[in-house]
C-alpha cells in the first residue's frame, strides 16, 4: 500500500482548481454591438469551463477578420496570425504538440477564399482541432466586400450593382474532401443549439468542422432571412447527432439524418430547399493526422539520438 | 607487364558523361569513393539534366558528374577537365558547349557510334571528335558496348562499371577496394547481377592495361582523421537532426528538396517527421505554429519558395517566434534556372519582408559548415525569438567533399521544453531595454497564458495602434540585431592583412575564390580573400579591415552591370547584392564582379578577374576580361 506524501494529498484533495466562466475571460470584446461573434466567444467560454480545461493547454489560432480577434478575448494561449493562414499554423501546433487543445476561428473569407487551398488540404489531414468558421456572408474588417458566400444580389463595395455569382456551398465542398471525418452547422441565432454543436465538436477526435451562420450587424445586417424574407433551414434528427432545437426557427422542419453515411450527407449538403442544421457528417473511427504519424516515430532520448546520428555518419564516413 | 609511363600530376579533372540513365552517376560516385578512401582529397558535383527523361542521344539528355581528384584538400570543383568519359558524342558536345573541357582533355568514348547504322550520328561523331583534337585534344575511341555485350545483353546496365574498371587502370585504383564498394552499391541486387558488375569492373581495369601505355599518378596523401564524404543537402539533413529539430516542414523544389528526401528517410527514427505542405506558404505556417508551440522546426526552400514565405516569416518576425528557413538558391528570378547555382536571393532574405522586418542571415560556406551551421541557427533563432534565414546553393547541395567526421555531443541539442508555470500576469513580451531580448512563453506553461499577434503589441501582447508603442516595438525588435553584433568576432582574412586588393565573398564560392588567391599570392600579387558568414547582422570591424586595401570589391554569383556597358555609369549601375549591402553598412567603395553562369564559378576565371583588377590599379586602362572598355575615370 502506497500512502502519500503530505504535498500530494494536498493537490490531490484540495489544491485542484476549478475554473469559472471568467478563467476564460480576458479584454472586452470590441466588436460592434449586435455581432453574432460575441455569442460564439460565450459558447465557447462555456464549452471550456464546462469541461474544466485547463487554460494554458488551450490554443487558439485566428487569421484575420473580425472574428478572428476572438483569441484576444479568450484566456488561453491565443495565436492571431495572418490572413487565411491560420490552418497550417494550427496543424503545427497540434502536430508539435498533441497534448494541447487547438481551437482554430476564422471568417468566411479567411477560410473560403485566401485559406482555400489550406481549408482543403487541412481536412484531409484530419489533425485533431476545433475549426470554426464565423460565416457572414461579407468582409467585413475591410468595410464590405463580397465574399464567397455573399449571396447572388448582394450589394457591397465590390458589387455595387450586387454580386454577380451564386453564394459558394462550402458543406458540398467539404464533404467531397478524402477523410473528412466531422462537419457540423449552426446558427448564432440559435444559442442552445450552437453550445450543443460545439461540444459535439469538441469531443471529436479529428478535424470537427463547424460552420456557424451570423449576422454581421452593420455590412450585411439582412443575412440569412433577418429582413423577413423566407430563411429555409431543416433540422437534422438523431439520437447520437445534435438534437434540433429550433428558437427562432420554429417553423422549421425536423428530418432524420444518418450523419454516418457519407452519401446522405453529401446529398444533404446540396439541397437547395433548407439549410441542414446539426450534424451532417461524422466518422469518429479515422485515425487523426498527428495519430497516424506518430505511430511511426520512434521516441528516442538524447543519448539514442547521438548513437543513431553516430550510425548515420557511419554511412558516409571514408575511413 | 611492361612498366607504364607514368604522367606526375598534383591534381585531376575528370567528368564522366553518358545518356541520363545509363548510370554515369553510378560509376562517378564508385569511383570518387575509392579515391576518397586511398587519401585523395576530392571534391565531385553532379551534372543535372533537368528533365527527367529528355531524348537520349541528345546535349540536354547528358548527365553524369565531374570529379576534383588532388594530393591536397579540395575546396571547389576547379577549372577545366582534363579527362572525359564519355558513353557518346552527344554528351561529350554538351561539356564542349559548356566550355568546361580543357583544350588538351584526353577524351575516352565508345566507339560504337562511328560504326553507327546512321548516317548522320556517323557524321557528327567524327565531327565532334575532330573538334577535340583540332583544339588540341587527345581521342582515344575504347570499345565499352562491345565489352560490356560480352558480359550482359544490356549495355545500358554495365557500360558504367566497365568505365569505372577503366578509371581503376587510369589511376591505379586499388581493385579490391573497388569491388568492395560494388558489393555495397549491389547489395539488395541478386548474386549474379553483383558478380557481372564485378566482372566488368575487371575487363575495364584489363583492358586498359592491355591496351594504354600510361597511367595517371595523382598522389595520394591519407590522413588518420576521421573523414565523412557527403554533398551540402545531406549534411543540411544530418545537421539538423544533430541541433535537434523534429519536425521539417516543406513542399518539394529544386534543388532543396533532397534535404527533406533525406530528412524523410530518417527522421522518424530520431523522434521527429518531415510534413509535406499542400505549399509553401503552409510549409513555413506548420513551421510557426511549431516553434511557437516549442518544438524546434525547419522549414527548407529555394527562391521562388521564398517569395511566397515572405508574409510569414514577417508574422514570425512580428511575433518573434523562432523559426529555421534554409534557402538553397538556385537561379532566379521566376522558375529561372532550377537546377543551376546562383546567389540571387541575399538581397531578399535580407530586405523581402514588407515594413521592418529585421532577420538574421548567415551562409554556409562549406559542406562541412553546412552541418554545424544548422545548431547555430536554431541557437540563433531561440535566443534572439527570431527568423533565422541560412542561405546554401545548388553548389553546396550537389557538391560532395570531404570534410573531418563531425564529433557529435549532446550539447548541440536543445534544453527540455520549459513547461514550468509562469506567476500569472507574466508578459509575453518582456523585452529587455538594452538588448530586446526577452523570454518567451510556451503554451502548456500555467500563467503564462497570452495572446501572440502579427499585429503592432506592447510588453504585454496587446494591440496598440499608437506612435509611442510601434516606435518601440521596432526598436526592440531592431536592437536584437545589434544585441548579436556586439557578440559576433570580427571576421579573419585569408591572406595578409592590409594590401592591394581584397576580394569578398558569401557562400559556396569561398573555395575557388582562397584558391585563386592563393595563386595570386604565389605570383606576389598582395590579394586577400574575405568570406562572411553572418551577412545580417554583419560581423564588427569591416569598414577598418576595408580601409587597410587599396581596393576592395565583391566576386558573386548574381548579375551586376558591368562598368562600360551602355547607359551602365556610376549613377545607373546596379551592384552585385553583397557589394550594395557592404556600400551602404561601410560607407566604402566596393565595387564588384559578379556573373550569373549557372554554374560554380572556376578557380581560374577568378585569377583573370584579380590579375585585370592588378593591372589596373597598377596604371592599365582597361579591364579586359570585363569584355569592355573601362573608362578609368568612371571608377572612381
Amino acid at each position: 500500500m502506497t500512502t502519500l506524501e503530505i504535498d500530494e494529498f494536498v493537490d490531490n484533495q484540495c489544491g485542484v482548481q476549478h475554473y469559472e466562466l471568467e478563467d476564460y475571460e480576458s479584454d472586452i470584446p470590441r466588436w460592434c454591438k449586435g455581432c453574432g461573434d460575441h455569442g460564439v466567444l460565450l459558447a465557447l467560454q462555456k464549452l471550456l469551463r464546462d469541461d474544466q480545461v485547463q487554460p494554458e493547454n488551450v490554443v487558439a489560432v485566428s487569421g484575420i477578420g473580425c472574428s478572428s480577434r476572438l483569441p484576444h478575448y479568450l484566456r488561453t494561449y491565443g495565436f492571431h496570425g495572418v490572413h487565411g493562414r491560420a490552418l497550417p499554423i494550427s496543424l503545427g501546433v497540434t502536430l508539435a504538440r498533441p497534448e494541447l487543445r487547438v481551437l482554430t476561428v476564422m471568417g468566411d473569407g479567411d477560410c473560403f477564399s485566401i485559406g482555400a487551398g489550406h481549408w482543403l488540404h487541412t481536412l484531409r489531414y484530419n489533425p485533431r482541432m476545433l475549426v470554426v468558421v464565423l460565416d457572414n456572408e461579407v468582409y467585413a474588417l475591410t468595410k464590405n466586400q463580397a465574399s464567397p458566400t455573399s449571396m447572388a444580389g448582394a450589394i457591397t463595395n465590390t458589387t455595387p450593382r450586387g454580386a454577380y455569382l451564386a453564394g459558394l456551398n462550402p458543406l458540398s465542398l467539404i464533404l467531397g474532401v478524402t477523410n473528412v471525418s466531422f462537419l457540423a452547422q449552426t446558427a448564432t441565432w440559435l444559442p442552445v443549439h450552437m453550445e450543443d454543436t460545439l461540444r459535439k465538436a469538441w469531443n471529436h477526435n479529428g478535424l470537427a468542422f463547424v460552420r456557424i451562420m451570423q449576422r454581421c450587424p452593420v455590412f450585411m445586417p439582412n443575412a440569412f432571412g433577418a429582413d423577413g424574407t423566407p430563411f429555409p433551414a431543416v433540422f437534422l434528427q438523431n439520437d447520437d447527432g445534435i438534437a434540433p432545437n429550433k428558437g427562432v426557427l420554429r417553423t422549421a422542419p425536423v428530418e432524420p439524418h444518418d450523419h454516418r453515411d457519407l452519401h446522405a450527407a453529401q446529398k444533404m449538403a446540396l439541397r437547395e430547399d433548407g439549410a441542414p442544421m446539426g450534424l451532417l457528417y461524422h466518422n469518429p473511427d479515422l485515425p487523426s493526422y498527428g495519430e497516424v504519424r506518430s505511430a511511426r516515430i520512434k521516441p528516442v532520448n538524447n543519448e539514442e539520438l547521438m548513437a543513431g546520428l553516430n550510425a548515420q555518419l557511419d554511412k558516409y564516413a571514408v575511413q | 607487364m611492361e612498366a607504364k609511363r607514368q604522367i606526375e600530376l598534383n591534381e585531376h579533372i575528370i567528368e564522366i558523361v553518358s545518356d541520363s540513365g545509363e548510370g554515369a552517376q553510378k560509376a562517378a560516385v564508385t569511383f570518387a569513393e575509392a579515391s576518397a578512401k586511398m587519401g585523395n582529397g576530392l571534391w565531385t558535383v553532379e551534372l543535372i539534366p533537368s528533365e527527367i527523361q529528355p531524348p537520349p542521344h541528345t546535349t540536354g539528355a547528358a548527365s553524369g558528374n565531374r570529379i576534383r581528384l588532388a594530393d591536397h584538400t579540395v575546396s571547389n570543383a576547379g577549372d577545366l577537365a582534363n579527362v572525359v568519359m564519355a558513353f557518346n558524342e552527344m554528351a561529350l558536345l554538351s561539356r564542349i558547349e559548356a566550355e568546361a573541357l580543357a583544350d588538351d582533355v584526353t577524351v575516352f568514348i565508345d566507339d560504337k557510334w562511328a560504326t553507327d547504322e546512321d548516317e548522320a550520328i556517323r557524321e557528327q561523331y567524327a565531327r565532334i571528335l575532330g573538334d577535340v583534337r583540332a583544339k588540341g585534344g587527345t581521342v582515344y575511341e575504347v570499345p565499352m558496348e562491345t565489352e560490356t555485350l560480352q558480359v550482359i545483353e544490356d549495355p545500358w546496365r554495365g557500360k558504367n562499371m566497365w568505365v569505372v574498371g577503366l578509371l581503376g587502370y587510369l589511376y591505379a585504383r586499388d581493385m579490391e577496394l573497388l569491388k568492395a564498394i560494388v558489393a555495397k552499391t549491389f547489395r539488395k541486387k541478386s548474386e549474379t547481377v553483383l558478380q557481372q558488375n564485378v566482372a566488368l569492373l575487371e575487363r575495364g581495369y584489363a583492358w586498359g592495361e592491355a591496351h594504354l601505355d600510361f597511367q595517371y599518378h595523382v598522389p595520394l596523401n591519407p590522413t588518420d582523421q576521421p573523414q565523412v564524404v557527403m554533398n551540402g543537402n545531406t549534411a543540411i539533413a544530418l545537421g539538423a537532426i544533430n541541433a535537434g529539430f523534429k519536425l521539417c516542414s516543406m513542399y518539394p523544389i529544386t534543388p532543396a528538396t533532397s534535404a527533406s528526401h533525406a530528412l524523410a528517410e530518417i527522421m522518424e527514427d530520431f523522434g521527429g517527421m518531415v510534413h509535406q505542405a499542400e505549399d509553401e506558404i503552409a510549409a513555413i505556417g506548420v513551421a510557426v505554429g511549431a516553434n511557437y508551440a516549442g518544438v524546434p522546426t525547419v522549414t527548407i526552400t529555394s527562391g521562388p519558395g521564398m517569395a511566397l514565405k515572405t508574409e510569414i516569416q514577417g508574422l514570425a518576425v512580428m511575433t518573434e517566434t523562432p523559426l529555421v528557413i534554409v534557402d538553397v538558391q538556385r537561379g532566379g528570378p521566376s522558375t529561372g534556372l532550377p537546377t543551376k547555382i546562383e546567389q540571387g536571393d541575399l538581397l531578399h532574405a535580407l530586405w523581402g519582408t514588407p515594413g521592418d522586418a529585421p532577420k538574421i542571415v548567415i551562409a554556409p560556406s562549406t559542406i562541412e559548415e553546412c552541418f554545424h551551421i544548422m545548431t547555430t541557427a536554431r541557437r540563433l533563432a531561440e535566443e534572439f525569438r527570431t527568423v533565422v534565414i541560412v542561405l546554401s546553393d545548388a553548389n553546396l547541395a550537389t557538391g560532395q567533399q570531404l570534410f573531418a567526421r563531425p564529433e557529435l555531443s549532446v550539447e548541440s541539442l536543445p534544453p527540455p521544453l520549459d513547461q514550468n508555470p509562469v506567476p500569472p500576469g507574466t508578459r509575453p513580451f518582456e523585452w529587455d531595454e538594452t538588448t530586446g531580448l526577452s523570454r518567451r512563453l510556451i503554451p502548456g506553461q500555467p500563467g503564462g497564458m497570452s495572446v501572440t499577434t502579427g499585429l503592432n503589441h506592447a510588453r504585454d501582447g496587446k494591440v496598440k495602434y499608437d506612435y509611442a508603442s510601434n516606435q518601440e516595438a521596432h526598436r526592440m525588435r531592431s536592437r536584437k540585431l545589434a544585441a548579436l553584433h556586439r557578440v559576433l568576432k570580427p571576421p579573419v582574412v585569408y591572406g595578409a592583412e592590409s594590401g592591394d586588393l581584397l576580394i569578398v565573398s558569401w557562400g559556396s564560392t569561398r573555395g575557388a575564390i582562397e584558391e585563386a588567391v592563393d595563386k595570386a599570392r604565389g605570383e606576389g600579387l598582395a590579394v586577400s580573400a574575405l568570406n562572411l558568414q553572418f551577412l545580417n547582422p554583419l560581423p564588427p570591424g569591416l569598414k577598418e579591415i576595408f580601409a587597410r586595401f587599396g581596393k576592395v570589391m565583391t566576386v558573386e554569383l548574381n548579375y551586376s552591370d558591368d562598368w562600360g556597358d551602355p547607359l551602365i555609369d556610376a549613377e545607373t549601375r546596379r551592384y552585385s547584392q553583397l557589394a550594395t549591402v557592404l556600400r551602404a553598412h561601410t560607407l566604402t567603395d566596393v565595387d564588384c564582379w559578379s556573373r550569373v553562369p549557372g554554374r560554380p564559378f572556376m578557380p581560374g576565371e577568378i585569377s583573370r578577374v584579380i590579375q585585370a583588377e592588378m593591372a589596373h590599379l597598377a596604371g592599365a586602362e582597361t579591364l579586359s576580361h570585363r569584355g569592355a572598355n573601362l573608362p578609368s575615370g568612371a571608377r572612381s
